[in-house]
């Protein structure tokens, strides 16, 4: 395990109001270099809210966020993306109809600049893609097949292999697991322990217990927008987190 | 064993399922043309023939390739026919007091391309629910002020110079060619533009960014990509195609008319769907745009010069719309997990 005692990311008593709604209060968070942090919690815990201020499409109404020791306040996700943070989304956020490599690259493509104009580089797309794909242990037949054309677990690995393809260092996943068939959850699941040994963070929303007891080494509770409980893994039970959830220590 | 042979049977089939994706359309392009000229070996293939052909789709094809890039995006643009002839108007109206020829020459383009952000600006800022109903309304709104400042009447007589893209010709006889076998500046102009959207569309990271946002707009906004800004450039860029539409047909008809366009919306995006994009977004090529025109202008002619009624005319183009589309549902079926 990679897994060192460096904190790349911390939040620090967050709090979130919408008009009268709290949906965080005093909210605190932490994920070391490497390590897998689980977040669980019924709707409306606050689960989402959280990775949305973290992700810095939500700024948050008090409280402070500190990575890698530095504070940081985030305009944007773009914020977020350049200080090493991404997000996997549930709908995935690919675009069917463009092949792999464009979608891993989507909003970044590498080009040569002629003038004003921006010409896309389709060899670096494509090497760089089968190069980060392979570093991944991703297989598909080549980055020039189209999403659309790839299975739900596929897409899943594609999501994720977009979300680490610029040297990031924490990657939020929200239920990665949920669209999935049985079959596939365990290649996504040995692609986030594969995350954890080349040193990147992650982050996991997730209703399965069983993803979270496989690839986690802490787990984290929300409850009505706190902190409820926390534990490293080895030391509570599926029973406990269960609990936990439904607001029972 | 038998069993095998039918799935490997299969497998080529829809291994050729993205060739004919690709070219299918050229195909059927190529079946016309060859059917039309065994109907027609005298006139069909004519040099003049030909050349009136491509002098006919040339504002046409300038219109869908406009409503094209839209289409990609999942838009659509019902004004273009609109904005096409309030351009000619103003064009009309410019050349009649008298502008120096490259201020008339231009002023359809300004038009046009405002036209089109204005569009684009009350999609994106306006948070209008559908393109269909901010383009509709501007098909109105735009016909109505080009009527309005003409005064619904027709204005004649253009300059050479202004006349140039539209009815221009290039002598050809210093390679030979008898002086009838001229080319026309529309067709070279269709080439360049289509060129020029292709390249844009395929190589630069503005035109990858629209397929994007056709393909998934969430993926696009994730990405971080600015859709709303990409959104009012491919509007302006579709009103600035219209604007050009305009100049040509100036060139062509050496006259503004308060008709000029009228329904020519519709024959842009049918050209467009004939050439295989899909109204989901994200699909579609230059190329096939161009196969789209192509087999509409030729269909026309073809049956112009066999004596076939111009109801017949409207049945065909109907009726090769929907096939092209149940092609299309076909495709996804065979080529695409859902």
């Amino acid at each position: 395990m990679f897994s060192s005692n460096k904190i790349i990311l911390e939040a620090k008593n967050i709090s979130k109001y919408f008009g009268t709604i709290t949906a965080l209060e005093n909210v605190n968070l932490s994920v070391r270099e490497g390590e897998c942090l689980g977040v669980v919690g019924d709707n409306g815990a606050g689960k989402s809210t959280l990775m949305k201020v973290l992700s810095g499409l939500y700024k948050p109404s008090k409280g402070e966020l500190f990575f890698n020791g530095n504070k940081e306040v985030l305009d944007s996700p773009r914020d977020s993306q350049n200080l090493g943070l991404e997000m996997v989304y549930q709908d995935l956020a690919l675009a069917g109809n463009l092949p792999i490599g464009e979608n891993i690259f989507l909003g970044r493509e590498p080009t040569k600049n002629l003038g004003f104009l921006k010409i896309l580089d389709y060899k670096k797309i494509k090497e760089m893609s089968e190069a980060h794909l392979d570093k991944l242990k991703i297989h598909v037949k080549s980055a020039d097949q189209k999403v659309e054309e790839l299975s739900g677990g596929q897409r899943q690995a594609i999501a994720i292999a977009r979300a680490t393809a610029f040297n990031s260092k924490l990657v939020i996943m929200d239920e990665p697991t949920a669209a999935l068939a049985i079959k596939e959850v365990g290649k996504v699941l040995d692609l986030i322990n594969g995350l954890k040994k080349i040193g990147v963070s992650v982050i996991i929303i997730s209703h399965r217990m069983d993803d979270i007891f496989a690839v986690c080494d802490r787990v984290t509770a929300l409850f009505q927008g706190t902190n409820f409980a926390e534990s490293e893994l080895s030391k509570t039970s599926r029973d406990e987190v269960i609990g936990w959830i439904m607001g029972k220590k | 064993m038998i069993e095998n042979k039918e799935i490997k049977k299969e497998s080529l089939f829809l291994k050729a399922i993205p060739y004919f994706d690709k070219y299918g359309i050229l195909l059927l392009l190529l079946l016309m043309i060859i059917g039309l000229h065994l109907l027609q070996p005298e006139v069909f293939l004519s040099w003049r023939n030909v050349t009136n052909v491509f002098k006919q789709i040339s504002w046409q094809s300038m219109l869908a390739l406009g409503v094209f890039i839209v289409i990609v995006t999942a838009g659509i643009d019902l004004s273009v026919g609109s904005i096409m002839m309030l351009s000619l108007m103003v064009l009309a109206i410019t050349s009649k007091a008298g502008a120096p020829w490259y201020v008339v020459v231009l002023i359809p383009l300004v038009i046009g391309m405002f036209c089109g952000m204005f569009n684009g600006l009350g999609i994106t800022i306006l948070r209008m629910p559908h393109p269909f109903i901010m383009t509709l309304g501007t098909l109105y709104i735009f016909r109505g002020t080009g009527n309005l400042i003409s005064g619904g009447v027709p204005i004649s007589g253009f300059t050479e110079e202004v006349r140039l893209l539209g009815n221009g010709r290039i002598d050809l006889t210093w390679l030979g060619l008898k002086e009838s076998q001229y080319l026309p500046v529309s067709v070279v102009l269709i080439a360049i533009v289509f060129f020029l959207m292709w390249a844009f569309l395929n190589h630069t990271r503005t035109g990858k960014w629209i397929y994007a946002i056709g393909g998934n707009p969430n993926a696009a906004r994730a990405a971080g990509i600015n859709v709303n800004k990409i959104l009012v450039i491919v509007y302006s860029l579709c009103g600035l195609l219209a604007g050009f539409g305009a100049l040509i047909l100036a060139g062509r008809a050496d006259s503004g008319y308060p008709n000029a366009g009228l329904n020519a919306e519709l024959d842009a995006i049918a050209a467009c769907i004939i050439g295989g994009a899909s109204f989901f977004g994200g699909r579609g090529t230059v190329l096939g745009v161009f196969a789209g025109v192509m087999i509409m202008g030729i269909l026309r002619n073809g049956l112009n010069l066999n004596d076939v009624s111009a109801f017949w005319q409207q049945v065909l183009i109907g009726s090769i719309i929907v096939i092209a589309v149940y092609v299309d549902v076909l495709r996804k079926d065979l080529g695409t997990r859902k």
